[in-house]
């Protein structure tokens, strides 16, 4: 038996046949029946994940936008209430510290959604960089998030709310009635469909609500998901996933989310960065696509010309495409759509070529 | 014929000098969707608890282990098209390789089928 940390679903993962893991301290299931199933349900019809592990904070007071555009890459002190925006937070160095979401809660307090690997080091970053008489709260423990995604997303939900869902665009939130409970809902999510995720706090009764979902969803055969498909899911579309495309080492410009660092604004990092864009970056994040067998897989060096040249940060079996596929980083003067390199898997070199992104 | 098993939960059927390799059905569940198979070639001789292979799921890549030692007589070529034969029936058609014994003794020192029912339920 796995120990850690239960969230408020835990029953339900019990009770739906989840293979339970310790996920960064959590018990979260990494799938229930099959990741491949629940992949696919959520690419043509709708599934539900548990995606409590996440850290939430609160950044409000003195002069919070200011504060958080020096945090972060990109730019949050110009969004309006009710918007949600993308962003790394770096090192001196340009490298990352994490990849979290930003939401604008009022004009004067903010949200950060962070990776449940990271919430510990996140925190203590943040405190140490206070100033301008910001407070910081981790309110993780007390916030249930349930994600709810795929083309039936909004049928299903629909049918529990009188949140206005049409009109609730791709990156805003807003908060309203969900299976009677008050909550924030926001159209975010992890798996390059429509989707939602719903933010619950403990005063408010998540079972009831995921109940709720699940229990609406029934006509389109919705299914709970676990771990292992959110990570399929979101490498099909090339969302980066922190700890393996992403850490301290490797810069937002050389990952490809060069569109999420605002230049034009001070913030920690910046200049290694700004140099960084006026030289150009060494090494880039691509996908590719294997020639001959064999599944890539984090770690797994890549050869070019018979030499060791980059590495995979991610790589499966494409459920939706029912082949291999991975990322990783190679040189830039290699790194042309259609450009052959090389995966080590054990001891043999496998073909691979470079392809667009994201795969699907 | 005498079938037997492995802490690593391989499954090996002898006649003769020759025996059939498997994943047991416990395997194949912890494992999920097997989506490759990669076994080493015909001809070679391995070692007991040598790796002889290897097996993937869409989440990760698991090594397989020669029960007893011995040379590589037959490889199953149709789980190379179809690797979920393994899930569909891991103790029949999911084999996986054939390999005759260099040292039928070995045998002893596997698991009876009740033996590794035991150990599986221990988790």
């Amino acid at each position: 038996m796995e120990e850690g940390k239960k969230t408020r679903l835990y029953e339900r993962h019990i009770e739906f046949g989840g293979s339970i893991i310790n996920f960064n301290g959590y018990l979260l299931p990494v799938r229930y029946t099959s990741i491949i199933e629940e992949h696919l349900a959520v690419r043509n019809a709708v599934g539900v994940f548990d995606v409590s592990h996440m850290g939430e904070f609160i950044i409000e007071g003195g002069e919070s936008p200011a504060f958080i555009d020096w945090l972060i890459t990109n730019r949050a002190s110009d969004i309006p209430i009710g918007k949600v925006v993308y962003s790394p937070m770096c090192l001196e160095t340009g490298g990352i510290v994490d990849d979290l979401l930003c939401y604008r809660i009022d004009d004067n307090k903010y949200m950060l959604v962070v990776n449940a690997a990271n919430t510990e080091k996140d925190r203590k970053w943040i405190r140490e960089h206070l100033k301008w008489n910001i407070n910081f709260t981790d309110i993780t423990d007390d916030i249930t998030l349930i994600a709810v995604q795929g083309p039936k997303s909004r049928d299903v939900l629909r049918k529990l709310t009188n949140i206005d869902l049409e009109n609730l665009k791709y990156y805003w939130f807003t908060t309203g009635k969900v299976a009677g409970e008050d909550i924030l809902v926001s159209r975010t999510g992890y798996t390059g469909e429509l989707g939602y995720e719903l933010y619950i706090r403990s005063e408010n009764d998540a079972l009831k609500i995921y109940d709720a979902v699940m229990d609406a969803g029934s006509e389109y055969n919705i299914k709970p998901v676990g771990l292992g498909a959110r990570d399929t899911l979101r490498l099909e579309k090339k969302m980066c996933l922190y700890g393996n495309d992403i850490d301290e080492t490797t810069t937002p410009l050389e990952a490809g989310i060069g569109w999420t660092v605002k230049l034009d604004k001070d913030f920690i990092g910046r200049e290694v960065l700004l140099k960084q864009k006026k030289e150009g970056v060494k090494r880039i994040l691509v996908g590719f696509k294997m020639l001959g067998r064999g599944i890539p897989r984090h770690g797994y060096d890549i050869y070019i010309a018979g030499k060791k040249a980059g590495y995979v940060t991610s790589g499966t079996h494409s459920p939706s495409l029912n082949e291999p596929i991975g990322l990783g980083y190679v040189p830039i003067e290699n790194s042309g759509i259609g450009s052959e390199i090389e995966i080590s898997i054990r001891d043999k070199r496998v073909n691979a070529e470079i392809v667009e992104t994201p795969f699907i | 014929m005498i079938v037997k098993f492995t802490k690593t939960h391989e499954w090996i059927a002898v006649d003769d000098d020759e025996g059939v390799v498997g994943i047991t059905e416990y395997a194949q569940k912890e494992l999920g969707e097997i989506v490759y198979v990669e076994m080493r070639e015909i001809g070679e001789t391995v070692e007991k608890g040598e790796e002889i292979g290897v097996i993937e799921s869409v989440k990760a890549a698991s090594d397989v282990y020669a029960p007893v030692s011995g040379e590589i007589v037959e490889v199953n070529e149709e789980l190379e098209e179809d690797p979920e034969m393994i899930n569909r029936d891991a103790m029949g058609d999911g084999w996986l390789l054939k390999i005759r014994l260099s040292n039928p003794d070995e045998l002893e020192e596997l698991l009876s089928e009740e033996e590794y029912e035991k150990l599986t339920e221990e988790g």
